[in-house]
């Protein structure tokens, strides 16, 4: 298998960006995105398609490699993506990948952005538990699937409505609220549900584009309903 | 350089399981924490864990107790592990879960009572379980609960910070005093006053590609650890998982609690199918310890009678088990095999999984540096010879508190501002802030990690051992090799010292020409850089009683 992978390159956040271009080829059928940036970090003197040397390493997160962490979310073809779950075979009919940061995060170097902004709106939203949370059977379901959040920013990169320091905080910080709002006492959930009122009921336009692009297939729908149910309707099941 | 300040803080290294549960015990304790981390706890190795934590909490009608938790820990550890530790690992075990029922853990229930599982080496269930995700739903808990004090002050994340050094003060008896911390964002060094806990994972790093761990984990931050003299543990205690698969760039583990549930091995013999541990062993039969799950997989594969690849047949499963207790097992075997386990029999193969050994601590979690604590995989505790299945997530986080306690009952000692002044008065040698800027070779890395796989294989021998030790020295005498590069190797040269010092078999350590278990091996190999950059190494073996027997 052999494509060209097209790469947008930064040195460091206070530097042009540019794009650069890598022919990869590899016998390994299931080899991923994540899997080519990483063999070709260990090719001392690769050369782009100009047969300029690549300057190494080409910075990216990556870690799990199996889909469970989110480190290595990026632009995949116009899509957020993680690179650990893009297989090269993919792309290999239109012979190009283009790798892209998260456009909706600083860049610090190359694919990696500075996505601190989303433990900071999780700060914000007060989602941790004061008194007990044990989970009622009934909301089980609810609370393993919130549970589930890479807190990777796919779903900010397409939500029409976040922007890093906005009042909406989008996706990546409802779905760790549904987890607590899904099991906190509801004595207990003042504080919650009033940060969820104003940072996530005010502010989500439904487009519900990030249901698509969730790396984790969380069921985002039925998480949004119910913690709108619960929030702001005072559903308690 | 930034000045150097944080003097108040415990500075912890690693934000995975251990690292969280050390910050939140802190905290309970009022004291503030740095929690450092090369990523975000969220993209923690913790999170891969799947099959559950163990814990006797008695909820199936089987008259669990931790005493009984006790005895499968040491005995699957074959007598290593150190029974006073396992004593209160196991007796705080049903507490920790119950702590992490309070905190929203949704784990699997029935009439709101935990539902525990079966798990490998263990007669009775034990094991505490969130479908097949426990590490990820168990981190998400603990960070939200870090978070909370992270709100107060009492916990101050710093992602993206790699460890470059430990500061040392110090002649016979080595002082900690803080530690040297590169932010990778923005490559600045900052030095951090105060005692140090490591929590720094196992040394998957060493072993690129083959391991079931995370590739943030390059192994680096043990090997410095080692170089600086922090005295390391049971280095030739490698845990291979019986069923891994390749999937590209690592192995994925396949959840023991898999067979928990009823997944059974088998291999073809003679165009039948084989179920060799349901013979070889009538009692736990595809639940014995991990060690000897793997061991007997080599042995099937080894057999000319036998075909070369071991299945686990998942077909029996009960459509409620893939439902509510595995269903994300399925969709990986699906995703990445293509294979349906509720049709197809799955090909496994051992994969490295786990490290028993790493830094040595005592009871309370010290290293020999004094104020320099470790908890987690990266220490020597608890596992022995073989970790069983449900402890690795118990290990991590009982670990983290008891480190955090044993720094906290040591804050009166600290004598006001004397590892402040030890901290300001620290020689930051130009060859240590130098080295940060370089990376060890990946050609490097892989030439180490070659040498090493035969040597620490499942079934080892003094000759591939042998081999291995002078690849190593050869390795060492190469020109132009930077500071980085020289540690890997030393710590290398340590995990063969050590499999080479054990002329047994034990646990996860199978010698082929020592084929016996061997009680005057009935303790810690140890392994400490004793002379600068020498290669110096010393190996001594200790008994349960920790006194020094024999010397290497």
């Amino acid at each position: 298998m052999k494509l060209e992978i097209k790469i947008c390159r930064r040195k460091s956040m206070f530097l042009q960006e540019y794009w650069q271009s890598i022919l990869f080829e590899t016998e390994e059928e299931n080899a991923t995105v994540a899997h080519a940036l990483r063999q070709i970090n260990q090719t001392k003197g690769i050369v782009d398609t100009d047969g300029k040397e690549v300057e190494l390493p080409i910075r990216f997160d990556c870690s799990c490699l199996q889909k469970k962490c989110g480190a290595c979310a990026m632009v995949i073809n116009g899509r957020p993506r993680l690179a650990c779950d893009a297989a090269l075979k993919e792309f290999v009919k239109k012979g190009q990948v283009r790798l892209e940061p998260l456009r909706k995060f600083p860049v610090v170097a190359d694919l990696i952005v500075d996505r601190s902004i989303l433990f900071e709106n999780l700060k914000i939203m007060q989602t941790w538990v004061s008194g007990s949370a044990k989970v009622p059977e009934k909301h089980s379901d609810e609370a393993y699937e919130a549970s589930r959040c890479l807190q990777c920013g796919c779903c900010l990169e397409v939500c029409p409505n976040f922007y890093a320091g906005g009042s909406f905080f989008g996706t990546a910080a409802f779905v760790p609220t549904a987890r607590l709002l899904s099991s906190l006492p509801v004595e207990e959930q003042q504080a919650i549900r009033a940060q969820y009122k104003a940072h996530v009921y005010a502010g989500c336009g439904k487009s519900l584009a990030c249901r698509d692009v969730c790396p984790a297939g969380i069921d985002v729908d039925h998480l949004l309903s119910s913690s709108n149910g619960i929030a702001v309707w005072r559903h308690h099941g | 350089m930034e000045n150097k300040n944080n003097v108040q803080n415990i500075n912890i290294i690693g934000a995975g399981l251990a690292g969280l549960s050390a910050a939140i015990t802190l905290a309970e304790h009022n004291i503030p924490s740095n929690l450092f981390s090369l990523q975000p706890s969220e993209r923690a190795q913790s999170v891969l864990a799947e099959g559950g934590i163990n814990g006797a909490l008695n909820t199936m009608g089987e008259e669990d107790a931790p005493q009984y938790h006790r005895e499968d820990t040491l005995r699957a550890g074959v007598y290593l592990a150190d029974e006073e530790a396992v004593r209160g690992l196991t007796e705080e075990a049903p507490q920790i879960i119950r702590d992490l029922e309070r905190l929203g853990v949704a784990f699997n229930t029935q009439n709101n009572e935990i539902l525990l599982r079966n798990f490998g080496g263990q007669k009775k269930k034990r094991t505490a379980y969130a479908r097949s995700s426990t590490g990820k739903i168990i981190m998400t808990a603990l960070i939200d609960e870090a978070r909370r004090y992270e709100a107060r002050g009492l916990i101050t994340r710093y992602p993206h910070h790699e460890l470059v050094s430990l500061l040392l003060a110090g002649e016979s008896e080595k002082i900690c005093c803080g530690v040297l911390m590169r932010n990778t964002y923005t490559t600045r060094l900052r030095g951090f006053a105060g005692p140090v806990i490591l929590a720094i994972g196992g040394m998957n790093g060493v072993f690129p590609e083959l391991t079931t761990g995370t590739t943030s984990n390059s192994g680096d931050a043990l090997a410095q650890m080692f170089a600086q003299g922090v005295r390391l543990g049971n280095l030739e205690m490698i845990q291979y998982h019986p069923t891994t698969i390749g999937i590209s760039g690592k192995r994925c583990l396949v959840t023991e609690a898999a067979r928990g549930e009823g997944g059974r091995l088998y291999v073809m013999r003679n165009g039948e199918r084989w179920y060799f541990m349901e013979e070889k062993y009538p009692e736990l039969k595809n639940l014995m310890p991990r060690d000897v799950v793997s061991r007997e997989m080599y042995f099937v594969r080894q057999d000319p009678a036998c075909g070369d690849q071991v299945y686990l047949d998942l077909t029996g499963l009960a459509e409620e088990v893939w439902r509510k207790r595995l269903p994300d097992l399925r969709a990986e075997l699906l995703h990445y095999l293509s294979l349906d386990p509720k049709t197809d029999p799955i090909p496994v193969e051992p994969g490295i999984h786990y490290f028993m050994g790493g830094i040595d601590v005592d009871r309370e979690h010290r290293t020999n540096i004094a104020h320099l604590y470790a908890a987690g995989e990266c220490c020597d505790q608890y596992h022995g010879a073989n970790r069983l299945g449900g402890n690795s997530m118990l290990g991590a986080i009982y670990g983290g508190r008891v480190a955090a306690r044993t720094v906290a009952a040591s804050i009166p000692e600290l004598a006001g501002d004397q590892l402040q002044e030890l901290f300001c008065n620290a020689d930051l040698h130009e060859e240590i802030r130098n080295q940060y800027a370089q990376e060890a070779s990946p050609q490097i890395i892989l030439e180490i990690r070659d040498i090493l796989v035969p040597a620490m294989a499942i079934v080892r021998s003094e000759q591939s051992l042998k081999s291995a030790e002078e690849k190593l020295a050869r390795l060492l005498e190469r020109e132009g090799l930077h500071e980085r590069e020289k540690h890997r190797i030393y710590l290398a040269q340590a995990m063969v010292a050590s499999a080479m010092f054990r002329r047994e078999s034990r646990g996860a350590h199978y010698r082929e020409d020592y084929p016996q278990r061997d009680d005057q091996f009935c303790g810690l190999t140890q392994a400490e850089l004793t002379q600068g950059t020498d290669i110096h190494m010393q190996i001594t073996c200790r008994s349960g009683s920790r006194q020094i027997r024999e010397t290497s």
